[in-house]
């Protein structure tokens, strides 16, 4: 095993755990985190643009968003990093393709490989445990997905397992005997036919090992009612039960901001950083928050001028590491605005590559070698004031 | 029923019906074999020839203000209905596939009326000529909302529509340049849509398109190499004719009734499973002028679909569609089927809201432990009753079989019953033994009926659970 933590039950450190959190749609970088003494940025955006009296600052340059309050407080109190300017050479302005290339970390060509799944293959190579990976949410993202690498994707947490309808314990062990029997591997019977195999045998046995989560966890923390609210209390109750669970993924849907961007993304960004909020505060309560870090990323930043309603896809976004053990503030710089450095004229451009902050992740924090991973050696950050390899 | 005049194997009737529609029931397999192959096809190709679905009949077990259409739960559910009774089986299934192609959604717009006619537009032009569909597509509220063409002004353009209408709903990425696209979106500056009432106190009601002259951008545009004042009938006329249109609809056509391609993303750089069959309709494309009846028809006619046998994991609602065929659930008009909306958000397919304008992901990222669970779960709890009319089929049938009723016999008659499954030799073999424990089914004494009946809704229940039945 490629681990650097010792075995997460002998109390003194436990292995390092990822947190992804997924902004579909395109998050608007400059209106999360807003320039907002540039005149330019006001000048680009004469709708969306936040006024600089609603704006939460940071420094003299660059403020949240008004409805990031939560986020702006653990900013202040040290614990998250914002990478400014994240991105690829030429950003691609497709949801789809985008979020493939984040998930992939192929730019250039389709993979099929998603990078967390490779992170799997690493920490769990004859996949042990299937709960190593979880999602939260409907249908597997391609970042967990790969040939043969077993990810768990949870919709219901609270009823999760095979033919619950089934009252009579009995008859309902011998269907998944029978189930069981009809999984098991055939040779010749094609990929996808062995691949429903695969994921039919590892749902039985991930079923069996998260059946306990529900019913360990105790909380004083109230999540709003929200699906991110809803998918990191997920991921709080089945860290708490130490399942050995390395990986949590969850999406927060609705970022594509073409039109009425200003009430939209106000309601996203409240309900995001009061889920991190609350989530933070969760885990503090267990003890359980030292060993984690929180991913947040977007597929691509939007366009520099507004359209008259939204803004249209663009590159150049933002990320955001949050953790106990980070080392918070800015990192990378922020695109710069004068209208001479537009890419295209019209979109920022990134300042650092995405890939790079992977591997700051994969290298400083799991303990594993990124270049296979991300396919390459690209510019990191140090963003933490304590590593799993260090302590 | 002795069937003497069979033209058509009922194999590949079931094939045809499990394709071109949402799975049949051993009668209508039947039924549907009686005719030849071809007449089948042109058939279900021209649905006219066939009466609607009495709409206004199940709406009155719907009473909900706005004009009934204030629920999207109770028209996804509506939908399922018409995917299981309807007449016309195909314009259902051309319907649902233009919907993924097409993909526009309930949860920007939350204007039920709008999402309701769109899918209504869709199930109109679902078999007619490419520039129909596109032309009524650009004209749809729903469509013009999601994609914000009512922001697409003369004066400062959104390029939303200009973009998606290139790559997701005709060309396919890398083949037009982001010029076309600006120049795409300026040609449809103008086409928005107007609200006939205020939301308050009535609730929503139906958009209506309108063309605003005052607002579109009258000036010369350059588009795939044409020049002129285009409008966005002309921008359409110019993307039919792209053989890049051709090759990227009859690939989504082939996989969704043919077989699962790779996800649409790596179509630009991965070729086609099949070329021949990709260029076969390509050919019926331009021999048609864009003719959608006939590509599909062409398509079903063809040898590679007749041997795509199980080549097609099933999507959540074929899934869905497929064990209410086997259970005769609402077969008549009732109350209860918003109950489906929830379920299909379960297995990963909102009906009336894709996760974005790309559609659904298909093929095997249908399926993670997840998404199984809840289509096993779905599928053994929807068939345990034995006094549902599709299971009473069922069991009447293997009841009226020639004693001894041995587990060979029963296991054979249920598996044809769920549209003539194909299982693997292992998995009817694990089934057999399993029948064989308790051994031949009687049916003499009230014990002997209740537990026959028990084994056989057990049987149906894991034949349902199986791999196989997860394919199409």
């Amino acid at each position: 095993m490629a681990t650097n933590g010792t075995n997460g039950t002998n109390g003194k450190h436990k292995d390092p755990v990822l947190v992804v959190v997924q902004l579909s749609g395109g998050n608007d970088f400059m209106n999360t985190l807003i320039p907002y003494v540039d005149g330019i940025y006001y000048d680009s955006r004469p709708l969306v643009g936040i006024p600089e009296d609603k704006v939460l600052p940071i420094n003299d340059r660059i403020a949240f968003h008004p409805c990031a309050a939560p986020l702006r407080d653990l900013y202040n109190e040290g614990k998250v990093a914002i990478i400014q300017g994240i991105g690829y050479e030429n950003s691609s302005r497709s949801h789809f393709r985008a979020m493939d290339i984040w998930h992939t970390c192929e730019p250039e060509t389709i993979a099929t490989e998603g990078w967390l799944a490779k992170v799997i293959r690493e920490i769990d190579p004859d996949g042990q445990n299937p709960v190593t990976a979880v999602n939260f949410g409907r249908g597997l993202p391609r970042a967990l997905a790969a040939p043969n690498v077993t990810a768990t994707s949870v919709g219901d947490l609270d009823n999760y397992g095979l033919m619950s309808s089934i009252e009579i314990q009995q008859e309902r062990e011998q269907n998944l005997d029978i189930f069981k029997r009809m999984y098991t591997p055939a040779v010749g019977s094609g990929q996808v036919m062995e691949y429903l195999g695969q994921t039919g045998r590892d749902v039985l046995k991930g079923a069996d090992i998260l059946a306990v989560a529900p019913q360990k966890y105790k909380s004083n923390v109230e999540y709003a009612n929200n699906p991110i609210a809803k998918s990191l209390r997920d991921v709080a109750r089945v860290h708490t039960a130490g399942l050995g669970t390395r990986i949590f993924y969850t999406n927060h849907l609705g970022y594509d901001h073409h039109a009425q961007e200003v009430p939209t993304h106000a309601k996203l960004l409240t309900e995001l950083s009061e889920a991190i909020r609350d989530f933070m505060q969760d885990l503090r309560d267990h003890n359980a928050a030292d060993e984690v870090t929180i991913l947040v990323f977007t597929e691509f930043g939007r366009r520099i001028k507004d359209n008259g309603s939204g803004t249209d896809h663009g590159s150049g976004g933002g990320a955001f590491m949050i953790g106990e053990k980070v080392k918070g503030g800015l990192y990378s710089e922020y695109p710069p605005l004068e209208r001479s450095e537009w890419l295209n004229d019209e979109d920022l451009k990134h300042t650092i590559d995405f890939r790079g902050i992977y591997g700051t992740i994969l290298e400083q924090w799991m303990g594993l070698d990124p270049v296979p991973i991300v396919g390459g050696t690209f510019e990191q950050i140090q963003p933490y004031v304590e590593t799993p390899t260090a302590a | 029923m002795v069937l003497t005049q069979t033209k058509t194997d009922l194999d590949l009737v079931a094939h045809l019906l499990r394709r071109a529609g949402y799975g049949a029931d051993t009668a209508e397999i039947e039924r549907y074999s009686l005719k030849s192959y071809n007449n089948i096809v042109d058939d279900l190709v021209n649905p006219e020839r066939f009466p609607d679905i009495e709409d206004d009949l199940l709406g009155r077990f719907y009473p909900h203000i706005a004009a009934n259409k204030d629920n999207p739960g109770v028209w996804n559910g509506r939908w399922i209905y018409r995917m299981i009774n309807s007449q016309r089986p195909l314009e259902e299934k051309m319907t649902l596939f233009w919907h993924g192609v097409l993909a526009t959604g309930w949860t920007k717009s939350e204007h039920s009326p709008s999402m309701v006619n769109h899918i209504q537009m869709l199930r109109e032009n679902c078999l007619a000529n490419f520039r129909t569909i596109l032309l009524e597509l650009s004209k749809d509220p729903a469509m013009i909302f999601w994609l914000d063409n009512n922001e697409n002004h003369g004066q400062s353009i959104n390029e939303n529509y200009g973009r998606e209408i290139l790559e997701l709903f005709s060309m396919g990425i890398g083949n037009y340049t982001e010029d076309d696209i600006k120049n795409a979106a300026r040609a449809f500056t103008g086409w928005t849509f107007k609200q006939p009432l205020p939301l308050y106190p009535f609730g929503h009601f139906e958009a209506k398109f309108i063309y605003r002259e005052d607002d579109h951008d009258n000036g010369e545009k350059e588009f795939l190499g044409h020049k002129g004042n285009f409008n966005g009938e002309d921008i359409i006329n110019i993307i039919a004719q792209q053989e890049a249109t051709a090759r990227f609809v009859s690939r989504h056509l082939y996989n969704f009734f043919v077989e699962d391609e790779p996800q649409v993303p790596a179509w630009s750089i991965q070729p086609p499973n099949n070329p021949d069959a990709i260029q076969t309709m390509v050919d019926a494309w331009f021999e048609s002028d864009a003719d959608i009846r006939h590509v599909v028809s062409v398509m079903l006619k063809s040898d590679f679909f007749k041997e795509a046998r199980m080549k097609k994991v099933k999507s959540p609602t074929e899934f869905v569609a497929n064990v209410l065929k086997v259970s005769g659930d609402y077969r008549y008009p009732e109350p209860g089927l918003e109950v489906f909306e929830g379920t299909l958000i379960a297995m990963g397919q909102k009906l009336m809201d894709p996760p974005s304008v790309e559609g659904w992901h298909t093929g095997k990222e249908w399926v993670d432990g997840g998404t199984l669970t809840e289509r096993v779960n779905f599928a053994v709890e929807t068939l345990n009753d034995a006094s549902k009319p599709g299971l009473r089929t069922i069991i009447d049938k293997i009841r009226n079989m020639d004693t001894p009723i041995t587990p060979e016999k029963f296991v054979d008659s249920i598996l044809e019953s769920l549209c003539r499954l194909d299982v693997s030799d292992d998995t009817r073999d694990t089934l057999i033994a399993h029948a064989y424990e308790t051994g031949d089914l009687k049916f003499g004494s009230e014990i002997e009926i209740q537990n026959s009946e028990e084994r056989i809704l057990q049987i149906v229940a894991l034949a349902v659970s199986a791999r196989e039945y997860q394919f199409e």
